[in-house]
């Protein structure tokens, strides 16, 4: 398998992990959101705590740490661009 | 005052620029405090503003191609997500979206998750890749990859309907504020609306909007968070809202048990003449409806949402602009972050407006008390006079009861600060907000339409020989014929035929989505699948659409999926269509594989040329 092909194989690995993260927080979850209020955090209903801050704090630490694992993974491979590209 | 480039030196022109407006601030409640009439300060705030944001407009004109279209690609990572931000949050967003959760609650949170979800799916599928691909639009991308001018003029044909059934949604915001802002009619409101939109735009294309809507984020996120932190500490409800809120949602849910959760039949509330528009609570702040139909209805309008936002050009073509592929990365996590401060922050606001509001221990509270002694209240008299609130005395008792109590979801923002009896310089920063927010996604969209129309349209099909300069003029022509036609539109107050800023969603994601996505991720994709699943995905779509809108065929929704939803079945019929088509037709040639190999490593140069 080529260099290409092996970046390439990563790459999607990476992408897989990310929507599968993505939908427990996005999807999963929210189909329990009875189930969920009946415990809290921080004093709210957890249902209700989870839709309002803790699935969107959940989705930015996704997409750093999504692009900082993408960067790994493009350095291994020798893809890393030059800053004045 | 500074030295070297201009890039270099953004965060000190950006950091000037927050102080000066800090000190804005300031000097307009030394002269509240000095007898300055409320309506002087709401045209200081508006008109000031408008005015930085078209002198930066001025200051970005170009006679560059790249510079037009994309910036000249060197928008640093953390002031492109701040600008995407800005073209993100709409005037909907940042007037309606508390109003929304107030009387939504926990289903209408949904949106929330939708809006934002949508970013992880720009980050790991597509962002990157368009940027290496280079182009300037979103069909560029399609005409290029797939090749051949119809799958070009199919993407453009998807982008200007999504974009257009947003834009006047966004021209119409601009004009409500403008005219209570300035005092004029809403009609004059909307073109003084459009002309500030123009001036940010006209000159500098996406460099000018860039640097606009990185200032007009710094105003509406300052607007939007300084009431929701004085309101929390003046109340008492804690110094850090975000954190300290869950005993008053809790209170809420009790409150709601107390009062009970009546929905007023339709009749009641045509009879006691109440405006159009205005609701009463109806529905649980935090509860969670039970059923598998409820979870469902949470969970499909938050997938249309965020795929919607992968589909949306104008978010898209926002990484165009970033140096680097990996730039485009860090880019997406930064505009999230961004926005995530505002959307933290509605429920909060929320919360916060509907506890004072309905709870009887607290001197704000109207919930339980005698209308007569209401009736008294400035504020309350001040929205009912123009018809933004309402009182109902529906069992006659002489006592406000919590389903006799109406008003407008935008309300919530705009009058909150005044219940909480903070000082007027508060609600005239809000309309500054307010203006930036609308005028900023207004802008995105405009431009988003115009360029797809001056490079696709024009110069890829029609003239591909015509020079520079013909191509910016023409490209300047665009912004104002579709400017004014949504103006036009927006004045003649059709808006609510138009249906919901949803739509625009489910537009995009109906013809766009499955195009976008498998012609980085599938190498099978062809020509022909690409053009029927666009052409049958809106199609499709926009059928089910007709058949289930209320206004139109109002036919019962199936599995529920409703207006708001109808992009699960153009999408769907999309990725169908196209997968069997593509599957049908001889694989692309060598040469177009070898470029979606080429998209794959970000290193390198880009497909598409630097100018093209």
């Amino acid at each position: 398998m080529s260099n290409k092909e092996k970046h390439w194989e990563k790459t999607r690995g990476l992408m897989i992990i990310t929507l599968i993260i993505w939908f427990v927080f996005g999807y999963l979850i929210f189909m329990f959101g009875s189930d969920l209020n009946t415990s809290s955090f921080m004093g709210y209903p957890l249902a209700y705590y989870m839709c309002a801050q803790g699935s969107i704090i959940a989705f930015v630490v996704l997409i750093f740490w999504f692009a900082n694992r993408q960067e790994k993974i493009d350095e291994e491979f020798g893809f890393t661009e030059k800053e004045d590209d | 005052m500074f030295k070297g480039n201009f890039i270099d030196n953004l965060p000190k022109i950006y950091g000037t620029y927050t102080g000066g407006f800090i000190v804005f601030i300031i000097l307009m409640a030394i002269a509240e405090q000095a007898g300055m009439t409320a309506k002087t300060i709401g045209i200081l705030f508006v008109a000031f503003t408008v005015c930085i944001y078209a002198l930066i407009g001025y200051l970005s004109r170009t006679v560059q191609v790249d510079a037009y279209y994309v910036a000249g690609r060197q928008v640093p990572t953390v002031f492109n997500g701040m600008a995407t931000a800005a073209d993100w949050m709409s005037g909907a967003s940042f007037v309606a979206m508390a109003g929304g959760i107030y009387f939504g609650g926990y289903t209408y949170m949904a949106f929330l998750v939708g809006w934002t979800g949508g970013y992880v799916l720009v980050s790991s599928l597509l962002a990157p890749y368009l940027r290496k691909f280079g182009c300037y639009t979103v069909p560029d991308f399609i005409g290029t990859r797939y090749g051949g001018n119809f799958a070009r003029f199919c993407a453009v044909v998807v982008l200007t309907l999504a974009s257009f059934t947003y834009v006047t949604a966004q021209i119409n915001a601009t004009g409500t504020i403008a005219s209570r802002a300035l005092s004029i009619p809403f009609e004059l409101g909307v073109w003084v609306g459009l002309v500030s939109i123009l001036l940010c735009s006209m000159l500098g294309g996406m460099r000018a909007v860039t640097w606009t809507q990185v200032a007009q984020y710094i105003v509406l996120i300052i607007a939007y968070l300084i009431p929701v932190f004085w309101i929390s500490n003046k109340s008492g409800f804690g110094f850090f809202p975000h954190f300290m809120l869950g005993e008053e949602v809790a209170r809420l849910g009790d409150l709601e048990a107390q009062f009970g959760l009546v929905k007023n039949a339709a009749a009641d509330v045509k009879a006691a003449g109440v405006p159009g528009g205005l609701k009463s609570i109806a529905v649980s702040h935090a509860g969670v409806p039970e059923g598998g139909m409820a979870a469902w209805k949470f969970i499909s309008l938050a997938l249309c949402m965020m795929v919607g936002t992968a589909s949306l050009p104008h978010i898209l073509m926002r990484y165009f602009t970033t140096p680097s592929v990996k730039a485009a990365r860090k880019s997406v996590a930064w505009s999230l972050f961004f926005i995530a401060l505002l959307y933290t922050s509605a429920p909060m606001l929320a919360t916060l407006s509907k506890i004072s509001l309905i709870d009887p221990n607290l001197p704000t509270g109207i919930i339980g008390k005698p209308i007569a002694e209401i009736m008294q209240i400035e504020w309350v008299n001040a929205w009912i006079n123009v018809k933004q609130a309402f009182i109902a005395d529906f069992n006659g008792d002489g006592i406000l009861q919590l389903n006799e109590w109406f008003m407008r979801g935008d309300v919530v923002v705009l009058a909150t600060p005044e219940v909480a009896g903070l000082p007027y310089v508060i609600s005239g920063l809000v309309a500054a907000g307010g203006m930036a927010a609308a005028m900023s996604t207004a802008d995105g969209l405009i431009l988003a339409i115009a360029n797809a129309l001056s490079h696709d349209i024009y110069y890829k099909i029609i003239d591909p020989k015509a020079d520079v300069r013909k191509r910016l003029l023409v490209a300047r022509a665009l912004l104002i014929v579709i400017g004014a036609a949504g103006a036009y539109i927006a004045s003649m107050r059709i808006t609510s035929i138009l249906g919901a800023v949803a739509w625009a969603f489910d537009f995009a994601m109906s013809g766009l989505f499955f195009p976008l996505i498998l012609g980085v991720w599938w190498k099978r994709a062809t020509r022909q699948g690409a053009i029927a699943g666009m052409i049958a995905g809106l199609a499709s779509g926009t059928a089910y659409l007709i058949y289930v809108y209320p206004k139109f065929m109002g036919n019962a929704p199936w599995l529920g999926i409703d207006h708001l939803r109808f992009g699960i079945i153009g999408a769907s019929v999309c990725l169908v269509v196209m997968v069997v088509v593509s599957l049908m037709t001889e694989e692309p040639d060598k040469a177009t594989q070898q470029m979606v190999d080429e998209v794959r490593v970000p290193s390198g140069k880009t497909i598409l040329g630097k100018q093209h």
